[in-house]
C-alpha cells in the first residue's frame, strides 16, 4: 500500500520537476512561454518521445537497449532509399517499420538465443546498424521527398504540428499493449522475476525478444519523424539518442532494476528533457555546457531511484 | 568450581539462545572443545548445527549465553572478534578468489610488504609453501585456484585459517565433494593439525567417517544439545540419538483417500544431483519426499515441472508420457509446482496478488492478448477467498504479505491453473504454525479432491504427520519407500543418510 502512494507520489514529484523547470524558465526568459515556443518543444521532443517509449519497454523488462540512435538511421536511409525509388508512401513506411523491427528483434534473439547481456548486444548493434547505414548510403545523406511525405512533419491540425499528433498515438497504443494486454504483463513478471516467470510456464524468451523488436519499431516511427522534418536521411542521424530516450524513461520513474513503470512517466520525463534543452538554448548556454547539465540530470535521476529503492531495502 | 588441577578446556559454549522470528533455532545450548580434538557435530537439517556455528564464528549474535575460551569469557560479537580469537570457518562453498594464486588467496588482505605497498613475492611464496608443506600437500602456491581440484582448494581454505593463527577451525561437510583418497589426505591433513593442538569441530552427515576423524560426537534436536558420546560409538545409537524426537505438533486427520495412479516417473536423472529416480503417484495421495540437502529433492521437484531438462528418464501421467521440455509443458499437462525459494521462483514480487495469480493462466484470461481484467479479477477474488489469503485487496503486492500468504498465493496459482498434480518444495518454510496448519488442511483437501501431491520437506514431523508413502533420498537415489504405518522418524533418518535399514 505504502510502495504504491509512493509510486504514485513519484510520478507527481516529476510532474511537479516539469512544472517547476517551466516557471523557471518563464522567469528567466519571455521567450518561453510563447505558444510558438511551447509548440516547437513539443514538436521537437516527439522523436526523443518516441523512442524512448520503446525504451520504456526494454527497461521495465529488467533490460536497455544503446542501439536505438543508430536504428533511427538505418530506418531513416531505408525509407528515404524507397521512397527516391519511386516507392508509394505507404510501402516504404511499411520497409522503415519492418527494418526497424527486424533489427530489434536480432538485439532479442542476441540476448535470449546468444545469452549476451543486453548492454554488450545492443552495443554491438549500435555499431552494427551504423555501419550498415553508411554501407547502404555510401556515406550520403538522402535528401529531398515529396511533400506529401514531408507533410508527416509539416502539417498541422488547429495548429498543432502533426508529430505531436503521432507521439499521442504511439503512447496511447504502447500504453494499451503494456497495460492491458497479456504481451504488456509479461514484460512486467519477466523484468520483477524472470524466473518466477519462465516457472509459470511464460516462454520468456519469446517475449524478450519482442520486446526488443517494439524498441526497434518505435525507433522506425521516430525515424520517420526525423527524415520527414529535415526533408532528408542521414546515416549518421541519431548519434546519442540512446542518451535522452534512456534519460526519459529513468526520469520518468521507470527502474531500471525491471517491473516497475510505465508511459505516464515517460511521457513527462520526455517533456523534461525537452524544456531542459529548448529553456538551455533560449538561455544561450553553449551546447558543450548543455552535454554537462544533461548528463547531471540523468545522474541526479537514478540517484533519486537508488537511494528510494536503498531506503525501502 | 571448577577443578584446578585439569587445564580449562579450549572452548566452552553455555546456555547459547537464538530466537528467529517464529522459530527457537539454539534453546540453551553447551558444546566444548579440548585442545587437539575433532569433534563432530551431529544433527538433522534444522537441528541448530549452523546457528550454533555461525554465533561461534561471529556471524550470527546469540540472545543469551556465554562463550569462554581458556576459561576466560571472551566478547564475541562479529566476524573479526572471532578471527582475533583464532576461530576460522570453512564453509562449503570456499570464499577464495579464483583469478589469484593459491598463495596470494592465503594472505590476501595481509600479503607481506617490501616497502609501500609493493609485495614481496619471494616471502608470500616461501610461507605459502611452508604453511601448504605442514598440512602435507604438495600444491604449488604459485598455481591459480580455479586451475585446482576441489580437495586442492579447501588445503588453500585449511592453509589460509592456519595462517590466520586459527586454533579452532570449523568444517562444514569438508567431504561432501572430495573423493576416497582425497578423503585420505584430508584426515591426514587434520592429524597433523590436532597433533599442534589445533582442535576441529567437524560437521558431516556420514556416518562411516565419523569415527576414523573424529574424538567425540555432539547431538543436536531441534535447536537443543542431547548428548556427547565418546567416539567411536554404534552408528545406530547416535541415529537414534539424533532422530528421537516427541511429536507435539498437530496435524489434520486426513480425509482422502489413494484412488488409481497419476504420475510414473521413471529412471529420471540430471547429474550431478539426480540419478535414476522411479516412484508413481496416485490421485488421492501425499507422497512425502524426504532427505538431507543436497539429496536431490530440488532437482526432482525441477526436473519433473520441466524447470530443468532431465537427461534421462521419462515421465508419464495418465497413462500417457509427456515430453516436458520447459515449464510451460508441464503447467499444459496439469503439473504445478510450488517451488523452494518462494522469493527467487515463486512469484513476481512488484507485481499484485491478481497478477501473479493470473500469471500462468493469462492465455485463457486473454482475448486476442487483451486481458479481461473482469475475469481476472473474479479469478483473484475467488482464491483469495477460498484460501483465505489475507489481503488488503486484489491489487496489494505480494511482496508487502505475510510468507504464509505469500506461498497461499503460489498455490493459487497453480490451483486456479486446475493442476493435477502438485509438487510443493518446503511448502511451510518460514511460515507461522497456524498458517502452517492452513496449508496442511489445504493440502490434505485437495488429495481428497483427486490431486496427487508430492510434498518434498526437511522437517521429519511434517513428512510423518502428514504423508501416505515416505520416498527417501540419498546422494541423488531413491533410498528407500516407506509406507505411512512403517515410517518412524529413526527408519527415515537413516535411509536419508545412506545406511541400510
Amino acid at each position: 500500500m505504502r510502495h504504491r502512494l509512493s509510486a504514485s507520489g513519484r510520478r507527481l514529484g516529476t510532474l511537479a520537476g516539469l512544472f517547476g523547470l517551466g516557471v523557471l524558465l518563464w522567469a528567466l526568459t519571455p521567450h518561453f512561454l510563447t505558444v510558438s515556443n511551447l509548440l516547437n518543444v513539443l514538436e521537437q521532443t516527439s522523436i526523443n518521445a518516441v523512442i524512448a517509449a520503446g525504451m520504456t519497454f526494454v527497461i521495465i523488462s529488467a533490460g536497455i537497449d544503446l542501439s536505438v540512435g543508430s536504428l533511427v538511421a538505418v530506418a531513416g536511409v531505408v525509407l528515404a532509399s524507397t521512397l527516391h525509388a519511386g516507392m508509394p508512401i505507404t510501402i516504404a513506411l511499411a520497409a522503415s517499420l519492418a527494418v526497424g523491427f527486424a533489427f530489434g528483434l536480432l538485439n532479442g534473439l542476441a540476448i535470449t538465443w546468444g545469452r549476451l547481456p543486453p548492454f554488450i548486444a545492443t552495443l554491438g548493434m549500435m555499431s552494427i546498424a551504423r555501419g550498415c547505414a553508411l554501407l547502404f548510403t555510401e556515406g550520403r545523406p538522402v535528401s529531398g521527398f515529396d511533400p506529401a511525405f514531408r507533410s508527416i512533419a509539416t502539417a498541422r491540425l488547429l495548429g498543432i504540428p502533426a508529430p505531436v499528433f503521432v507521439t499521442i498515438a504511439v503512447y496511447l497504443m504502447a500504453h494499451f499493449v503494456l497495460a492491458e494486454t497479456r504481451f504488456g504483463r509479461y514484460v512486467y513478471s519477466m523484468g520483477g522475476n524472470e524466473e518466477a516467470t519462465r516457472l509459470s510456464g511464460v516462454n520468456v524468451r519469446l517475449h524478450k525478444t519482442l520486446v526488443y523488436g517494439v524498441s526497434g519499431l518505435a525507433s522506425a516511427v521516430a525515424a520517420v519523424l526525423l527524415t520527414a522534418r529535415l526533408n532528408s536521411a542521414q546515416p549518421i542521424a541519431g548519434i546519442m539518442y540512446e542518451l535522452d530516450a534512456i534519460a526519459a524513461t529513468v526520469i520518468g520513474g521507470t527502474s531500471l532494476m525491471g517491473g516497475e513503470g510505465g508511459l505516464g512517466g515517460t511521457i513527462i520525463g520526455a517533456l523534461i528533457m525537452g524544456v531542459l534543452r529548448n529553456g538551455l538554448n533560449l538561455l544561450g548556454v553553449s551546447s558543450f555546457v548543455q552535454q554537462i547539465v544533461i548528463g547531471l540530470v540523468i545522474v541526479f535521476a537514478v540517484l533519486i531511484d537508488t537511494v528510494l529503492k536503498a531506503r525501502k531495502g | 568450581m571448577t577443578d584446578m588441577s585439569q587445564p580449562a578446556p579450549l572452548l566452552q559454549m553455555r546456555g547459547i539462545c537464538k530466537q528467529f522470528p517464529g522459530v527457537r533455532a539454539l534453546d540453551e545450548v553447551a558444546f566444548e572443545l579440548q585442545r587437539g580434538e575433532v569433534h563432530v557435530l551431529l544433527g538433522e537439517n534444522g537441528a541448530g548445527k549452523s546457528t550454533l556455528m555461525r554465533v561461534l564464528s561471529g556471524a550470527c549474535a546469540r540472545d543469551a549465553g556465554e562463550i569462554l575460551i581458556d576459561g576466560r569469557p571472551v566478547a564475541l560479537h562479529s566476524p573479526r572478534d572471532a578471527q582475533a580469537l583464532g576461530i576460522s570457518t570453512i564453509y562449503q562453498e570456499f570464499n577464495l578468489v579464483p583469478h589469484l594464486s593459491a598463495a596470494a588467496n592465503i594472505f590476501l588482505g595481509r600479503e607481506p610488504l617490501v616497502g609501500a605497498g609493493i609485495i614481496n613475492r619471494g616471502k608470500l611464496l616461501a610461507d605459502a609453501t611452508s604453511l601448504l608443506r605442514g598440512l602435507g600437500t604438495t600444491i604449488d602456491p604459485g598455481v591459480r585456484v580455479k586451475h585446482l581440484s576441489v580437495a586442492e582448494q579447501q588445503m588453500v581454505e585449511v592453509a589460509k585459517a592456519l595462517s590466520l593463527d586459527a586454533r579452532i577451525l570449523i568444517m562444514d561437510e569438508p567431504t561432501s565433494a572430495l573423493t576416497e583418497s582425497e578423503i585420505d589426505e584430508l584426515f591426514s591433513a587434520i592429524g597433523r593439525l590436532t597433533k599442534r593442538g589445533v582442535a576441529v569441530i567437524y560437521i558431516s552427515h556420514r556416518m562411516e567417517e565419523l569415527a576414523r576423524v573424529g574424538h567425540r560426537a555432539t547431538v543436536m534436536r531441534d535447536g537443543r544439545y542431547i548428548a556427547t558420546r565418546p567416539l567411536p560409538c554404534p552408528i545406530p545409537t547416535l541415529v537414534r540419538l539424533m532422530a528421537n524426537r516427541d511429536i507435539t505438533q498437530h496435524f489434520p486427520t486426513p480425509t482422502r483417500r489413494r484412488g488409481a495412479p497419476l504420475l510414473h516417473v521413471e529412471g529420471i536423472s540430471h547429474p550431478p544431483r539426480l540419478h535414476d529416480v522411479s516412484f508413481t503417484l496416485h490421485r488421492g495421495e501425499i507422497l512425502g519426499v524426504a532427505g538431507l540437502l543436497g539429496a536431490g529433492r530440488t532437482e526432482l521437484a525441477r526436473a519433473i515441472a520441466g524447470a530443468d531438462v532431465p537427461t534421462a528418464g521419462r515421465v508419464v501421467l495418465e497413462g500417457r508420457p509427456l515430453r516436458v521440455r520447459a515449464p510451460s509443458d508441464a503447467i499444459r499437462a496439469g503439473i504445478g509446482l510450488v517451488p523452494e525459494d518462494r522469493k527467487r521462483h515463486g512469484f513476481v514480487p512488484g507485481q499484485s496478488v491478481a497478477a501473479n495469480l493470473a500469471l500462468p493462466q493469462l492465455r485463457r484470461l486473454a482475448r486476442a492478448g487483451v486481458v479481461d481484467r473482469r475475469r481476472e479479477r473474479a479469478l483473484a477474488t475467488r482464491w483469495i477467498e477460498e484460501l483465505r489469503i489475507k489481503t488488503p485487496d486484489a491489487s496489494a503486492r505480494v511482496l508487502t504479505l505475510s510468507g504464509g500468504n505469500q506461498q497461499k498465493v503460489v498455490l493459487g496459482k497453480w490451483l486456479a491453473a486446475g493442476s493435477d498434480v502438485l509438487i510443493v518444495d518446503e511448502p511451510t518454510r518460514g511460515i507461522d504454525v497456524a498458517a502452517k496448519m492452513e496449508i496442511y488442511q489445504l493440502l490434505d483437501r485437495l488429495a481428497a479432491d483427486g490431486a496427487g501431491i508430492l510434498m518434498i520437506s526437511s522437517e521429519l514431523p511434517e513428512i510423518l504427520g502428514m504423508s501416505d508413502r515416505v520416498l527417501v533420498m540419498h546422494q541423488g537415489r531413491v533410498q528407500a519407500v516407506l509406507d505411512a504405518h512403517e515410517a518412524t522418524q529413526e527408519r527415515v533418518l537413516q535411509a536419508a543418510l545412506g545406511l541400510a535399514s
